[in-house]
C-alpha cells in the first residue's frame, strides 16, 4: 500500500518541500531586485523611449487638429474638398498663433522636401485668406492643390507612424501611399548597414588572428615575462580611446611617421605615400588597434587554464604540431574565442568615434548616420536607424547561441 | 568638529547656489577664445557676474537636446542662422527684445545700427563669418589658386583638398568653381539638374578630399601638409595665419557668408544675465572686442566707424573682414531659407553620394 510520505508535524513531504524551495526562491529574486530596478531603469527604460520614439512624432497631429480629423473621416484617396481646405486655414491660423507652424512643418518635411516653407508661409498668410479656400491655397502656392502635399500631411497626421523606419530601409511613399524605393542616388542604410557588419566582422577575424597568438604566448610564458607583456597590453587599454585615435592619426597621415620612414628608406617614392588614412583602411587598422584587448584578455583568461598535459599526451601519442593544435588545443579555447569575438564584434558594429575621426568618406559606419540625425535634431530618424542596429545585432547573437550556446561563453 | 563641517558645507551650498553665472557655449578653437578675450572676460569685468565658456562641435544640437530633456545647463548658445530660425521656429529658443540692445557709441538706435537681417525673433547676430578656401603658400611657389574654379583644377594645382564634410556650403561652392555666378547659385540650386551639377563637379575631385568636420581641422590638415588647399571659417585660417605666423593665404573669390548669433535656450538657469549678456557682447563695445581678437566682420554698422586693430597692436582687421568690399566681388550671402527648407533632403543625398566611394 502506497503511503504518503510526511514530515514531523504531519505535513506532506512534497509540500513541505515545494514551500521551503519557494522561500528560498523568494530570497534570492530579492537579493536580485536592485540590480533589476537598476537594470530596468538605466537600460530598458531608455531603450523603450528610443524605440517608442522611432515610431513617434506629434509635430503635425498635435498641432492640426482639424486636419486630423478631416483624414480620419475620409479615406486615403479622397481628393481634399472645400471643407479640407477650410480645415487647413483653421489649422494654419491656430499654428500661427501658437508659433507651431515650424514644427508641423518640419513633420511633413520629413516626408516631402520643401514643405516646411510652404507651411511657414502660409501660416503667416492664413489670417487673410476668404472662401473659397480651394481657390485662396492655388493661388498662394499651386503645390497646395497636387496630392504629394496632401499624402504627406495625411501620413503625419498620425502620431504613430511607420515613416522614419520606411527611410530607414530606403524606401519612400508615393502620392498614393504605397512603398516605392528611393532613387538610386539617395538609397543609403541598407548598403551602409550591411557594410558595417561585413566591416565589423572583418575587424573581428583580423582581431582573432592577431589576439589568438598574443594570448598563447601570455597564456604559455613563465610568470615574470608574462606579466610584463600584460602590461604592454592593458597600458594602451586604459589610455584614452581620443589619445589613441589621434595618436594613429599623425602615425597614419600623408606626411606621419610612417610614410616619411618608408619613404627614407626607399619603399615608396615621394609622391606614391600611402593613403592609411581618412579612407576605410584608416578605419580598419585603428579600430582594430583600439578592439585588440577585448580579444586578447578573454583568450587569455580561458587559455591559462588549459592543463598543458592534453598537449603533451595528444604529442606521445604521434599527433603532428599541427593535428595537436586543431583536434586538442584549438577546441579547448573556443569558449573564449566565442566571448572575444563577440565582444570585439558588439563593439565595432557599434562603433562611432574612431570611423568619424580617420575614417574619412568609406570609412563611415552605421552609427555615424545615426549621430548626423542626431546633430540635424531628427531623433525620430536616429532612433529608427538605432532600433535597426538593435534588431541585427540581437539576430546575430540569437544566431550565435543557437550555432554555438551562450552557455559555452567564457570570460575566464 | 563636526558642527564645524556640517555648517561650512552648508554655507558654501548656499554660496554656490546664490551665485549667478552665465554659461556660453559656442564652438571652440580661436573662435572660442576670442569670444571669450572679447566678450566673456570683459563682461566678467564690467558687471561682476561670472562667466563661462562651453565647447562644442555645433551647439545647435546640445541646445535642443537640453531642451528636449528639461535639463538645460546652458545659459547663452552661439548659432548659425539657419539654425537660429529653425530652433526657434520649433520653440527651442526664448525670444529676444529688441528694446534690451543698446544703441551704438554713435547713438544710432540699435534696429538702425545692426545690418539688415541680424536681428531676429530669438537671436542677435554678433559678426558675419564666412566660408572660403584658403591654400599653403609654400606648395605653391610660382602662384596659388585665386578663383573658386581654381579649387577644382586638379592639374594646374594637383593635391589634396580640404572641404566641410555636409551638403551646405559645400554645393553653392560647388556651383560657383563650374561658373555659376552668385546671384544664380540658389536659382541652379532649387533645380534636380543644378543639384545633379554640383555633384558632378565635386565628383571630379571626390578622390582627393580630406572632409573636415570641426572648425579647428580645416587649419589643422593644412598645416599638417595633409592638404594643399581647404575650405574653411576665415577667422580660423586668420588666426593660423596672424597669430601663428603659418604661410597660408585666403582666396575671397566664391565666399559664403552669413551671420553668427547669440541665442538663448528655453529654460536657462540665468535667463536675466543671459540677456545683460547679450546685451554687452553685440553692443558696439562688445562688438569691437571680439573682431579684434578673430577676423569675423562686426554686426553694427558703428563698429567699423574707427579702424579695427588685431591684438598684437599692429595688424589692421579691416582687409580681413568678409565684409570688406574687395572682398565682397564674388560673395553669396548663405540663403537659410533654403537650408531649413531643404537640409534634410540635400544631406542624405550628399551622404549617399560620399558613402558611395
Amino acid at each position: 500500500m502506497a503511503q504518503l510520505l510526511t514530515t514531523a508535524d504531519g505535513r506532506p513531504l512534497a509540500e513541505a518541500l515545494a514551500q521551503a524551495q519557494a522561500k528560498s526562491r523568494r530570497r534570492a529574486f530579492l537579493l536580485v531586485v536592485p540590480l533589476l530596478l537598476f537594470v530596468l531603469v538605466s537600460f530598458v527604460l531608455p531603450i523603450g523611449q528610443m524605440l517608442h520614439r522611432s515610431v513617434y512624432h506629434d509635430g503635425f497631429s498635435a498641432n492640426a487638429p482639424a486636419l486630423v480629423a478631416w483624414f480620419a473621416a475620409n479615406p486615403a484617396g479622397t481628393e481634399p474638398d472645400e471643407a479640407a481646405f477650410a480645415a487647413l486655414t483653421e489649422d494654419l491660423r491656430g499654428m500661427q498663433a501658437n508659433r507651431t507652424a515650424g514644427e508641423a512643418g518640419t513633420r511633413v518635411n520629413y516626408i516631402l522636401s520643401e514643405s516646411r516653407s510652404m507651411f511657414t508661409r502660409a501660416a503667416r498668410e492664413a489670417g487673410d485668406l476668404v472662401p473659397p479656400y480651394r481657390d485662396a491655397f492655388e493661388a498662394l502656392d499651386p503645390r497646395w492643390v497636387q496630392p504629394a502635399v496632401w499624402q504627406a500631411m495625411r501620413s503625419s497626421s498620425s502620431a504613430y507612424t511607420t515613416d522614419f523606419y520606411v527611410v530607414s530601409a530606403d524606401f519612400q511613399r508615393a502620392d498614393d501611399g504605397s512603398l516605392v524605393r528611393v532613387p538610386e542616388n539617395r538609397q543609403i542604410y541598407i548598403y551602409l548597414f550591411v557594410k558595417t557588419f561585413l566591416l565589423s566582422g572583418l575587424i573581428t577575424l583580423i582581431c582573432l588572428l592577431i589576439g589568438f597568438p598574443v594570448a598563447h604566448l601570455l597564456a604559455t610564458l613563465p610568470m615574470a615575462k608574462a606579466n610584463l607583456l600584460m602590461i604592454l597590453v592593458l597600458l594602451p587599454f586604459w589610455t584614452s580611446l581620443l589619445v589613441r585615435t589621434t595618436s594613429w592619426m599623425a602615425l597614419l597621415q600623408g606626411e606621419g611617421v610612417i610614410n616619411d620612414l618608408l619613404v627614407w628608406i626607399g619603399a615608396v617614392a615621394e609622391d606614391g605615400r600611402l593613403r592609411m588614412i581618412n579612407n576605410q583602411t584608416g578605419t580598419i587598422i585603428v579600430m582594430t588597434h583600439i578592439l585588440l584587448p577585448f580579444m586578447i584578455l578573454p583568450l587569455y583568461s580561458v587559455m591559462r587554464v588549459i592543463p598543458p598535459s592534453y598537449a603533451r599526451a595528444a604529442r606521445s601519442l604521434g599527433a603532428t604540431s599541427w593535428t595537436t593544435f586543431r583536434r586538442i588545443y584549438l577546441p579547448q579555447t573556443l569558449p573564449g574565442i566565442g566571448a572575444g569575438s563577440l565582444l570585439v564584434f558588439i563593439l565595432a558594429v557599434g562603433y562611432y568615434i574612431t570611423p568619424a575621426l580617420v575614417g574619412g568618406a568609406d570609412g563611415q559606419l552605421f552609427s555615424n548616420m545615426i549621430a548626423f540625425h542626431m546633430d540635424n535634431s531628427n531623433w525620430s530618424m536616429a532612433a529608427a536607424l538605432s532600433a535597426m542596429l538593435l534588431v541585427g545585432v540581437l539576430i546575430l547573437y540569437w544566431l550565435y547561441d543557437r550555432l554555438v550556446g551562450i552557455d559555452r561563453l567564457k570570460l575566464g | 568638529m563636526k558642527k564645524t563641517l556640517i555648517l561650512s558645507t552648508a554655507l558654501a551650498g548656499f554660496a554656490a547656489a546664490a551665485q549667478a553665472e552665465v554659461t556660453v557655449m559656442s564652438w571652440g578653437g580661436s573662435y572660442g577664445a576670442a569670444q571669450t578675450e572679447g566678450h566673456l572676460k570683459p563682461f566678467t569685468a564690467a558687471t561682476g557676474i561670472p562667466t563661462r565658456m562651453v565647447d562644442s562641435e555645433n551647439p545647435a544640437t546640445p541646445i535642443k537636446a537640453m531642451v528636449e530633456a528639461n535639463n538645460v545647463t546652458v545659459d547663452v548658445a552661439s548659432l548659425e542662422y539657419a539654425d537660429a530660425i529653425r530652433l526657434c521656429d520649433e520653440g527651442v529658443l526664448v525670444p529676444i527684445d529688441i528694446a534690451i540692445l543698446p544703441p551704438g557709441a554713435d547713438g544710432t538706435p540699435a534696429v538702425d545700427d545692426f545690418l539688415p537681417g541680424a536681428i531676429t525673433d530669438c537671436g542677435v547676430s554678433t559678426d558675419i563669418w564666412s566660408t572660403v578656401f584658403a591654400y599653403d603658400t609654400t606648395k605653391f611657389p610660382d602662384g596659388g589658386p585665386t578663383t573658386a574654379a581654381d579649387f577644382f583644377d586638379l592639374e594646374k594645382f594637383p593635391g589634396k583638398r580640404g572641404l566641410r564634410r555636409g551638403a551646405k556650403a559645400v554645393l553653392e561652392f560647388a556651383l560657383m568653381g563650374d561658373g555659376v555666378p552668385a546671384s544664380e547659385v540658389y536659382d541652379v540650386l532649387g533645380t534636380p539638374e543644378g543639384i545633379d551639377r554640383a555633384f558632378a563637379k565635386l565628383d571630379t575631385i571626390k578622390s582627393e578630399v580630406v572632409w573636415w568636420e570641426a572648425g579647428a581641422q580645416a587649419p589643422q590638415i593644412l598645416a599638417d601638409g595633409e592638404v594643399v588647399m581647404t575650405t574653411a571659417y576665415n577667422g580660423r585660417i586668420f588666426s593660423a595665419q596672424i597669430a601663428e605666423g603659418k604661410p597660408f593665404q585666403i582666396v575671397w573669390d566664391g565666399q559664403i557668408y552669413e551671420n553668427e548669433m547669440y541665442v538663448i535656450p528655453k529654460g536657462a538657469p540665468n535667463l536675466e544675465e543671459a540677456k545683460q549678456f547679450i546685451a554687452y557682447a553685440t553692443s558696439t563695445e562688445g562688438l569691437r572686442q571680439q573682431a579684434q581678437w578673430i577676423s569675423y566682420g562686426p554686426a553694427r554698422k558703428s563698429a567699423l566707424i574707427e579702424p579695427l586693430i588685431f591684438n598684437d597692436g599692429k595688424t589692421e582687421m579691416a582687409p580681413h573682414l568678409p565684409t570688406y568690399p574687395d572682398n565682397m566681388k564674388n560673395a553669396l550671402e548663405s540663403d537659410w531659407e533654403f537650408w531649413v527648407d531643404r537640409d534634410a533632403e540635400l544631406n542624405e543625398r550628399f551622404n549617399a553620394w560620399l558613402a558611395a566611394g
